[in-house]
């Protein structure tokens, strides 16, 4: 079969994967985040914690929880790896240096996972999973729970509170991400990812060499990174390397964790707002947008016509065998979608418009579907946006599924899109405007433009992936970097809080002849419409000037 | 604790929900996974390794280097594919560069730093270098597009950057070295000054006549991980007959290990067909 049929089957058995798995487990993130019982390890966490379970939270509080979380979380992966040399496990590496402990922890507590280090020879095995590892379960239900307290804003009417961010928290982690990421490390070690508190150990290899084979708690970290779209690789190169994904089918299996929450969120909205296909609209203009990602992405890395893929006659520079081109894009496209930024094989050696793909895909807001909880919430912003457009058009009301979009929603939801925008290309400018910032280039020419513009996307966006050629691991870039994905993160979720306590104190406005009906293919069209847009009007001239002006030459 | 502020009592809580969770999450869950993925996929979880004459020689899901001390390959053994990281399990790499990187540093005996000495090879030229020396290693063509029959990258430097051309230049073919195209629009072509910035020229790739390659794509590049265990099943039989001489035994019973090596698509669709180097050589070992 040639390359083009496999690739073709790869996508569609996936999108038959998350079809069947969007309905059940969409639904039960509903029950999860809407029930009322707490379960026997989730009373003993609230006891230690000393949280009240059952006292609701008004959206600053919320807020505020979040964040304290979050600032608490930075210091503590912080300590840890500064002290990792004192810590058991160290495999007798020195302390992190602080730039890069600093970069790192933030990187983990933001879900973006950027990583300035090389995990086979800077972090102990404890400091993986007693600090990183954590931060892939709570970073991830932490962005699940703002995107629950949205989905209350619209729920809920003439309501002060917006739900209890410690409940939301333990329950995404306990309910959603342990027993997934429990059995999904199960599987990933059947096909060959190792699991093992094994210090690195030399053999000689068939001809005489050494080889020191490394070891690590990998799959139990593997698991999560994919399902919490954080990844952040145990090793250097991620999931390229074969002790991460072994074989073509945990390839599959790891694109498939990586999606599915992102995918099912959309049905536990509808569910929670009461409106099923109201779900259902979110997740079609999520899949329009994914899917045209994904088979340009494929197109482009199959037929380039630059001069390396051409002299090689396949673009397999950074690729595995045992993936293929197909396999590599896909994965490609499914890590900057979501917000994930794991790799399996390297952005900087994609084509041109193949790697300008990867780098459009973050700069949609990673909304299709985007990362666990932030891709809901970043797709309802836009939604709210078009309804606003569309009454702006056509003169009609603008309201969103019986709230009304009035000034303070708009301006929320505005400064909300605009902040990575901001980011992006004012750290982009900086660094083209120093020495420091310069001299992380690797290739010259547009090309470097497009590493440094690509660090920046996906710090600002919480990706974490990297065209990995820009040499990051620098105090200048570590410290900028670790602004931009803390920024990008938090100042987005206080906004978004903001808005869903905005819209949980509204009363309902009743549906009329003005309505703009938000669940038929119309509004599906002029969603996928204003998102592409947004971001084509923000990022077109930096682009023109990295990957256009490459592939275009 | 009642008597404490609001916003400090919130970061204790914070405080006690860090350490509750990491308890949970980052010291009893990674153990859970590893006392069961022991009891069940013992081999597995250890990394797949691979023992020959009672010793461990490597991971079954990892690649190696099939060649001698001075870095030459071993002829009897099949050869993986080319590594940014040498296979070395401590510090995995790509070599990240791009696909329009065609231009070299040549090194410059009279440069300021070490950089300047040694120069710097552009991914086509690394890319046509490997492909000639495989060429010259199975005994056929290592021709490639955009490469020199010397097996650096054609590339010429045109000046002035836009309009008529008045100067071009074989970047990667270094003086004395005949360019690999005598004329180009008019105008003689000159060999590569060590030293010299061609920065403000117009970079030309030169397609070439070269046919479809022999070499196949897998062995002129680097894998992502820098640990690819696998190769092409025609890079594979590409070397087939360079290991069945040098081992004296018959191509047939090489071409049916190769086979029998040979790791299909998963389900039949997924990832592309892989030999397993290593595997392969130990089945060529025992005979």
């Amino acid at each position: 079969m040639s390359a083009t049929v496999t690739g073709s089957l790869f996508v569609v058995s996936l999108v038959a994967a998350l079809a069947l798995a969007h309905r059940p487990f969409g639904d039960y993130m509903a029950r999860v985040y809407g029930g009322t019982r707490h379960n026997v390890v989730e009373r003993g966490v609230y006891r230690l914690v000393g949280v009240r379970a059952d006292a609701e939270q008004r959206w600053p509080v919320y807020a505020r929880s979040l964040l304290a979380f979050s600032a608490v979380s930075i210091l503590f992966v912080y300590a840890m790896q500064r002290l990792q040399d004192r810590l058991w496990l160290s495999l007798g590496y020195p302390a992190v240096p602080d730039h890069v402990a600093w970069n790192t922890a933030v990187s983990f507590v933001t879900n973006t996972n950027w990583q300035a280090y090389s995990g086979e020879s800077t972090m102990g095995y404890l400091v993986q999973m007693s600090a990183l590892a954590v931060q892939n379960f709570v970073s991830a239900a932490a962005g699940m729970a703002v995107a629950i307290a949205l989905v209350r804003g619209f729920a809920r009417n003439r309501a002060g509170t917006i739900g209890n961010f410690w409940v939301d928290l333990v329950r995404g982690t306990v309910r959603v991400l342990l027993p997934i990421a429990f059995a999904g490390a199960l599987v990933l070690v059947a096909g060959g990812v190792v699991q093992n508190l094994f210090w690195p150990h030399e053999v000689t290899t068939l001809t005489g060499g050494a080889q020191v084979v490394t070891g690590g708690p990998v799959a139990s970290q593997e698991a999560i990174k994919e399902l919490g779209t954080n990844g952040g690789g145990f090793y250097n190169t991620n999931s390229a390397h074969p002790f991460e994904n072994p074989a073509t089918w945990t390839n599959w299996f790891e694109i498939l964790l990586l999606t599915v929450i992102p995918f099912s969120l959309p049905r536990t909205f509808g569910r929670m707002v009461g409106q099923v296909r109201q779900g259902y609209a979110i997740v079609a203009v999520m899949a329009t947008i994914a899917l045209a990602s994904v088979v340009l992405t494929n197109v482009f890395e199959l037929t380039s016509t630059a001069t390396v893929p051409q002299a090689v006659g396949a673009a397999m520079e950074g690729k595995e065998v045992r993936f293929g081109v197909p396999g590599s894009a896909t994965f490609a496209a499914a890590t900057t979608l979501t917000s994930t930024g794991a790799v399996n094989s390297f952005h900087d050696s994609f084509t041109p418009f193949g790697g300008m793909m990867t780098l459009f895909n973050m700069m949609l807001g990673e909304v299709a579907p985007g990362g666990v909880g932030t891709g809901l919430y970043g797709m309802l912003v836009l939604a709210v946006i078009t309804v606003f457009v569309a009454g702006l058009m056509v003169g009609r009301t603008p309201e969103y599924l019986g709230k009304r979009v009035g000034a303070r929603e708009i301006k929320l939801a505005s400064l909300y899109f605009l902040v990575t925008p901001v980011l992006v290309l004012v750290g982009t400018a900086v660094a083209m405007g120093n020495q420091a910032g310069l001299a992380a280039m690797l290739n010259g020419g547009p090309h470097g433009l497009s590493e440094i513009l690509y660090a920046f996307t996906s710090a600002s966006n919480n990706n974490g992936s990297a065209f990995g050629g820009v040499t990051v691991n620098t105090p200048w870039y570590d410290v900028a970097l670790g602004l931009c994905m803390a920024f990008g993160r938090f100042l987005p979720i206080i906004f978004i809080l903001a808005l869903a306590g905005s819209l949980a104190a509204q009363a309902p406005v009743p549906e009329s002849a003005g309505t703009l009906p938000t669940h038929r293919p119309q509004f599906v069209g002029m969603v996928v419409g204003v998102t592409l847009i947004l971001v084509a009007l923000t990022f077109l001239p930096s682009l023109a000037l990295g990957p256009l002006a490459e592939g275009l030459s | 604790m009642e008597r404490l502020p609001s916003w400090l009592r919130g970061h204790l809580a914070a405080l006690r929900a860090v350490i509750v969770l990491t308890l949970l999450t980052g010291v009893l869950y990674p153990l859970a996974v590893t006392g069961v993925a022991q009891a069940f996929f013992g081999g597995r979880a250890d990394g797949s390794l691979l023992s020959s004459g009672g010793r461990q020689v490597g991971s079954a899901v990892v690649g190696q280097s099939f060649t001698d001390q001075r870095g030459e390959p071993v002829r009897r053994y099949f050869q993986s594919r080319p590594s940014a990281a040498g296979y070395d399990m401590l510090a995995t790499a790509a070599s990240n560069l791009g696909p329009e990187d065609v231009v070299d540093t040549l090194p410059d005996p009279a440069g300021a730093d070490d950089a300047a000495r040694e120069g710097s090879r552009s991914l086509l030229t690394q890319v046509c270098a490997r492909s000639a020396a495989i060429g010259r290693l199975e005994g056929v063509s290592g021709a490639r597009p955009y490469c020199t029959p010397d097996g650096v990258g054609a590339v010429l430097k045109v000046f002035p950057a836009t309009g008529t051309p008045t100067r071009a230049v074989s970047v990667n073919q270094a003086c004395p070295a005949a360019p690999f195209l005598a004329r180009y629009q008019g105008v003689a072509v000159e060999c590569g000054r060590p030293g010299e910035d061609y920065a403000a020229g117009r970079t030309v790739p030169v397609r070439g006549s070269a046919p479809i390659p022999v070499v196949p794509a897998d062995a002129v590049t680097a894998s992502g991980s820098g640990l690819d265990p696998d190769i092409s099943v025609a890079y594979a039989r590409l070397q087939a007959p360079r290991v069945a001489g040098e081992r004296g035994i018959a191509l047939a019973r090489v071409f049916t290990l190769i086979e029998e090596h040979t790791t299909g698509r998963g389900l039949g669709f997924m990832g592309e067909p892989a030999v397993n180097v290593l595997r392969l050589n130990l089945a060529l070992d025992r005979g």
